[in-house]
């Protein structure tokens, strides 16, 4: 009997220099974490973290104006002048288009969550989720371009609204100021509905990861009990979706926040963070000044993903 | 919740839904707009000139080939990259493991301009001149997080008995991971690749900071935005650039969908 339960060992019947190794790996595990991280950290901590050093570093140099070059004479100058007037309004108006289009976002993405969640079922489920990563992952330009050539005067949405009688409404609302402008694409909410189309995909997805894990029957239970459908959605629904909701936000905020390329196809003039650092680094070659409105968006950003945290965010991502 | 009608619910989110490609079917339809304008509408006539003259335009092929190079170059780092940070990742906590983790996703946490910012200024310092290789590191770089979080997903559902099971039989180390361990990650680690390829392919904000005069498919495209060569060509391209990433996105889908949503399937 012995004899034939004695297998010889898998591993020693090969290369022994192999066998060592195999047992080496399996021994010694901080050794094989070792030699996993190791690339990955050497390129993220000299590339990545590096390259951001770098730009904290250069933010606090000089940019001579007559020279138009950059001296390694230490100032806090950058900083300053992001406290100028003009440099606040950049920013609020970055701030508020962010904010307009998170909740934009919301109110279209919401029901589009909710229906994939509990009542899309089978082939409509996979034909919904399909039908919404398909556009996130769509080259962002070539999006962009659509609604460039869209939004155009001679283009399909005023083709549109001509035909639905809407042109009067169209004028009506662009001649509000703050939102409108000369026409659709050079107005504000032109450049809404473009930032709203390009980023609804990233908040209909983790909105709808959050409602899925909502048990169907509480729903029901809540209606059992009386509760008219919009009691049972602020009592029930929404505070359970909420987390979702704020992990969407992180990406349509953060991406609003540093975009440069549709602020300057799409709506009014009038810079936003993005393209002040496009312009401070490019035509003029400021690159102190351009890293010090880096910045900017690093705290904000920053603050708002602690306060994301906080909400319980992370956990539905 | 019982809406009083679901039909207010299904319309909402159909609308959505359409919301989302017609611009995308737009695109399509303008390829084969007759106008050298390229955007009037109702179209006047089609036509399929616009896709010969693309193909004889040196520029655009150029591009194209720039595109491809650096996508795949960024894809093969990240596949390597992202497939040790995954298996790093996958076992026992270490120190300093959260902090990893930040920095894997910081790339694409951050908006683009820091992060194009942020390699400009550094490649600067160093006297790189800009071009192929910038590119592609900036690439790797945020395409790390996609493979490593294909390959983590896999890896977290991949039963623990399969590789006991190995073991059990008198497998080592290395035989459980050239027969079990790999195999299994196959899809997932294709999949992975597929996604950081079609995100090379389409990024932008990042390549307008490392790519100094060369021109990558999106680039292009915006150039022709500002200064426009035969506007009808733009349109044609548009849509090349989208009919190229979508199946690969299709794919990636398919190759992740049965196994991951499934835990512990086999």
């Amino acid at each position: 009997m012995p004899e034939t339960l004695a297998l010889p060992p898998l591993a020693a019947t090969q290369g022994g220099l192999r066998h060592r190794l195999a047992n080496l790996l399996y021994q010694r595990r901080n050794l094989t974490l070792l030699l996993l991280l190791t690339p990955p950290l050497l390129w993220f901590g000299v590339v990545y973290v590096g390259s951001l050093l770098t730009l904290l570093v250069q933010s606090v140099f000089t940019f001579d104006d007559m020279a138009m070059s950059v001296t390694p004479e230490l100032t806090s100058q950058n900083f300053q002048d992001l406290l100028v007037a003009a440099n606040l309004d950049i920013v609020l108006r970055t701030l508020a288009m962010a904010v307009a289009v998170t909740l934009g976002t919301v109110v279209l993405g919401f029901p589009m969550a909710y229906y994939m969640a509990h009542h899309a079922k089978g082939w409509e489920k996979g034909f919904f989720y399909v039908g919404v990563m398909l556009p996130m992952w769509a080259s962002y330009i070539v999006k962009a371009y659509a609604w460039t050539v869209l939004l155009a005067q001679g283009g399909v949405v005023y083709w549109v609204l001509d035909h639905l009688g809407l042109r009067g409404v169209l004028q009506a609302v662009l001649s509000i100021p703050a939102i409108g402008g000369e026409t659709l694409a050079t107005s504000n909410l032109g450049r809404f509905l473009v930032f709203t189309y390009i980023w609804l995909p990233f908040m209909v997805l983790p909105i709808q990861a959050a409602i899925e894990r909502v048990p169907g029957n509480l729903l029901l239970a809540s209606a059992d009990l009386g509760a008219k459908p919009f009691q049972t959605f602020r009592t029930v629904l929404w505070p359970l979706a909420f987390p979702g909701v704020v992990a969407g936000s992180i990406f349509t905020f953060s991406l609003t926040l540093g975009d440069y390329i549709i602020p300057q196809l799409v709506g009014p003039s009038g810079l936003y963070i993005g393209s002040m650092v496009y312009t401070l680094q490019g035509t003029i070659g400021n690159l102190p000044m351009a890293a010090a409105f880096t910045c900017l968006p690093i705290v904000l950003i920053t603050m708002y993903l602690g306060m994301a945290r906080r909400l319980g965010a992370f956990n539905a991502l | 919740m019982r809406f009083k009608s679901t039909h207010l619910l299904r319309a909402a989110a159909y609308g959505g839904l359409a919301f989302l490609h017609l611009p995308l079917l737009f695109i399509v339809v303008y390829a084969f707009n007759s106008d050298d304008g390229g955007y009037s509408f109702p179209l006047r006539g089609l036509t399929l000139r616009w896709f010969a003259r693309a193909w004889e335009r040196e520029d655009i092929l150029q591009a194209i080939s720039l595109s491809m190079g650096v996508a795949a170059m960024a894809t093969l780092i990240a596949m390597v990259l992202g497939t040790m940070t995954a298996a790093a990742l996958n076992r026992d906590r270490f120190f300093g493991k959260d902090g990893f983790t930040t920095l894997l996703i910081l790339p694409i946490a951050l908006p683009g301009i820091v992060t194009g910012l942020a390699l400009l200024a550094a490649f600067k310092l160093m006297d790189v001149n800009p071009g192929f290789w910038t590119i592609a590191v900036g690439h790797a770089t945020f395409c790390v997080v996609v493979v490593h979080n294909n390959v983590v997903a896999r890896l977290r559902r991949l039963p623990a008995r399969l590789v006991e099971a190995s073991m059990d039989l008198g497998a080592d180390t290395l035989t459980t991971l050239r027969y079990i361990i790999l195999p299994q990650l196959g899809t997932a680690l294709l999949a992975g690749g597929i996604l950081a390829f079609a995100l090379s392919v389409d990024e932008l904000i990042v390549t307008t900071f490392t790519s100094g005069s060369e021109k990558t498919l999106p680039l292009w495209l915006l150039n022709q935005l500002s200064r426009p060569r035969e506007v009808a060509v733009t349109n044609v391209v548009a849509m090349a650039v989208m009919l190229l990433t979508m199946p690969l996105i299709l794919l990636a889908w398919r190759l992740t969908r049965d196994t991951d949503t499934s835990p512990g399937a086999q």
